[in-house]
């Protein structure tokens, strides 16, 4: 086990990030052209990387089973349109998100640990998670008590999530770093390796329930984070920008990112997700104009 | 004589209450009667018209909502900006090549037309609605509503022609994406001007300069367009957008021999309207 002083030592020693040099950065990919046949395989890419979500405080069962048949099929008019790679909800949907998807290969993720603000006592952050995976949860979407990480209190953010990465089992554990209220780019890399090194499978921009949610240049922080993770541990760590992501070409800015800094290694449905809920009937707009060559509308696509 | 450097305008596109420039960043000249260069007019490509068509979309819900008396509110607003721009209409008019006796006229006729469809916006229901007589006991009614985002290819009678295709449009509670005339569409800058200074909200009108050729295609198939009305298409370009829009069976209102200045009539309102009838059980 790391001790306080450790961990504040080397958190601290991790290079500051240069704020206008990684908003500039992020920008500059942000104007490649991406288009028709690269589009067309970009979108496809993007689909099958969607984290289907629905995180509201009127989830119905009835939502929940309409949102995994969406999943599973996109585009009822045309099958060949890729599955999502995921469907999030709250910890007591899950049962319903676990039946409705069986047989489908996608994989239910549930957030998870007094989501979104965090504010619980541990023991009630594990029984969540347990929960969540005893109803047959195949990944975790946790949040860091930002609260802590703010007032300097690393262990206390590495312990738990090392507490509930244990109380995942196999279940994969994302660790929401919630960039929107970390301030400072600085706080997101070092975020960024704090949760790496306690042991998440993923790390994940925002909850969504935040303002400003996942944008570029943090996601660039983190992809950076993963990829030197990487290269000094020999451990792969996925990236999930979440919130925020609304249009195909959003989407496709973060697929560029993700080639130019972690490397096309992470340009899979394993190693990067988009955690979205209306982007998905944008990628499906564009894709249907990329087939048929007319402009679609929204009326042809279902809204939730 | 002054050397003061003029100050000339930059003629943009009308897409959701904003000015932008073509997303292609291509333009055109526009010239005078006599061929003189005037100005450079914005030449729109088919993703402005995407854009705008969501505009369009966005606003419809918004404006459609309102009030039948708060649109006709509106747009005699317009009426009223129009009024004090009228000396600038006149003199876009002259370079088409009209005097200025005509030009007056012009600009007069299309503020009176305006005034004229903003009264029709809260009596459009009484005169295109009716209570039906059924054999039950029913209140039974029919009332129009909007049909949703109208792509208009404008004539080119460059300001009272515009204003005769826009206003019947818009004056039911639909959005509408507009094609200006392709030889004159300084007018139609100017009056979306007007339109973004007088309270209609952004993107209930869009106003696009550019080849009609190349626009019109893309709002007759766009599958978000409810109805189309090809006032400013050459009789030969008809057949080819009727099919196209038949994609999702847009209302079409086919170009006609019009003079503008004739007594215009409801159709071309009643021509983007639904209608939707309601039983109401009595005498229970």
């Amino acid at each position: 086990m790391i001790s306080a002083a450790e961990l504040r030592a080397f958190l601290h020693r991790l290079p500051g990030v240069d704020e206008v040099g990684a908003g500039e950065r992020a920008a500059r990919l942000a104007t490649r052209s991406i288009k028709t046949s690269a589009k067309a395989e970009a979108i496809d890419l993007a689909i099958s990387m969607v984290d289907l979500t629905t995180l509201e405080g009127a989830d119905t069962p009835g939502k929940v089973r309409a949102l995994c048949a969406k999943a599973a099929r996109p585009d009822p008019l045309d099958a060949g349109v890729p599955r999502v790679a995921a469907v999030c909800v709250y910890p007591d949907r899950v049962d319903v998100a676990v039946e409705a998807l069986k047989g489908t290969g996608i994989g239910v993720a549930s957030v998870a640990t007094a989501f979104p603000s965090g504010r619980a006592p541990l023991e009630a952050k594990l029984v969540d998670t347990r929960a969540a995976v005893e109803a047959g949860a195949s990944e975790i979407d946790m949040v860091i008590d930002r609260g802590a990480f703010l007032s300097g209190d690393l262990l206390k953010v590495y312990e738990e999530i090392v507490a509930v990465k244990d109380a995942c089992g196999d279940a994969h554990l994302k660790v929401i770093l919630e960039t929107g209220e970390l301030v400072t780019l600085d706080n997101v890399r070092r975020a960024s390796w704090l949760a790496m090194r306690a042991g998440a499978d993923f790390i994940k921009t925002s909850t969504g329930k935040v303002s400003p949610a996942a944008t570029l240049p943090v996601t660039l922080v983190m992809l950076e984070a993963v990829r030197d993770f990487r290269a000094e541990t020999g451990r792969q760590v996925g990236v999930k920008p979440a919130g925020g992501i609304r249009t195909t070409k959003d989407a496709i800015k973060y697929l560029v990112l993700v080639n130019e800094t972690a490397g096309p290694d992470w340009l899979t449905p394993e190693w990067f997700r988009l955690g979205a809920s209306s982007l998905l009937n944008d990628l499906l707009m564009q894709r249907r104009k990329l087939t048929t060559g007319v402009y679609s509308g929204p009326d042809y696509f279902s809204q939730d | 004589m002054s050397d003061r450097l003029a100050v000339r305008k930059t003629y943009k596109l009308f897409i959701g209450g904003a000015f932008p420039r073509s997303e292609s960043g291509r333009s055109y000249v526009v010239t005078d009667a006599k061929g003189r260069f005037v100005a450079n007019a914005s030449h729109a490509s088919r993703k402005d018209a995407r854009d705008a068509v969501t505009a369009a979309r966005k606003a419809f819900g918004g404006w459609s909502g309102r009030t039948a008396y708060n649109r006709g509110q509106i747009l005699y607003r317009v009426a009223e900006v129009l009024e004090g721009r009228a000396a600038q209409f006149v003199d876009e008019l002259r370079q088409t090549g009209v005097t200025k006796p005509q030009a007056v006229a012009q600009v007069d006729a299309a503020i009176d037309r305006w005034v004229w469809y903003a009264g029709w916006a809260d009596k459009l229901a009484a005169v295109a609605g009716s209570a039906n007589p059924v054999s039950g006991p029913f209140f039974n009614f029919s009332t129009p509503e909007p049909t949703g985002v109208v792509a208009v290819v404008a004539p080119d009678s460059p300001l009272l022609g515009l204003v005769s295709v826009v206003a019947p449009a818009i004056v039911s509670g639909n959005t509408a994406v507009v094609v200006a005339s392709e030889p004159a569409p300084l007018p139609a800058v100017t009056l979306a001007e007007v339109l973004a200074t007088s309270d209609l909200p952004g993107g209930v009108v869009n106003i696009l300069t550019g080849r009609r050729a190349e626009l019109a295609p893309w709002l007759a198939s766009h599958m978000d367009v409810n109805a189309l009305d090809l006032a400013g298409v050459g009789a030969d370009a008809v057949a080819a957008l009727e099919e196209a829009a038949a994609g999702n069976l847009k209302r079409v209102v086919r170009p006609g021999d019009i003079d503008w200045a004739d007594e215009p009539g409801t159709a071309r309102m009643t021509a983007f309207l639904e209608t939707k009838t309601v039983w109401h059980p009595v005498g229970v």
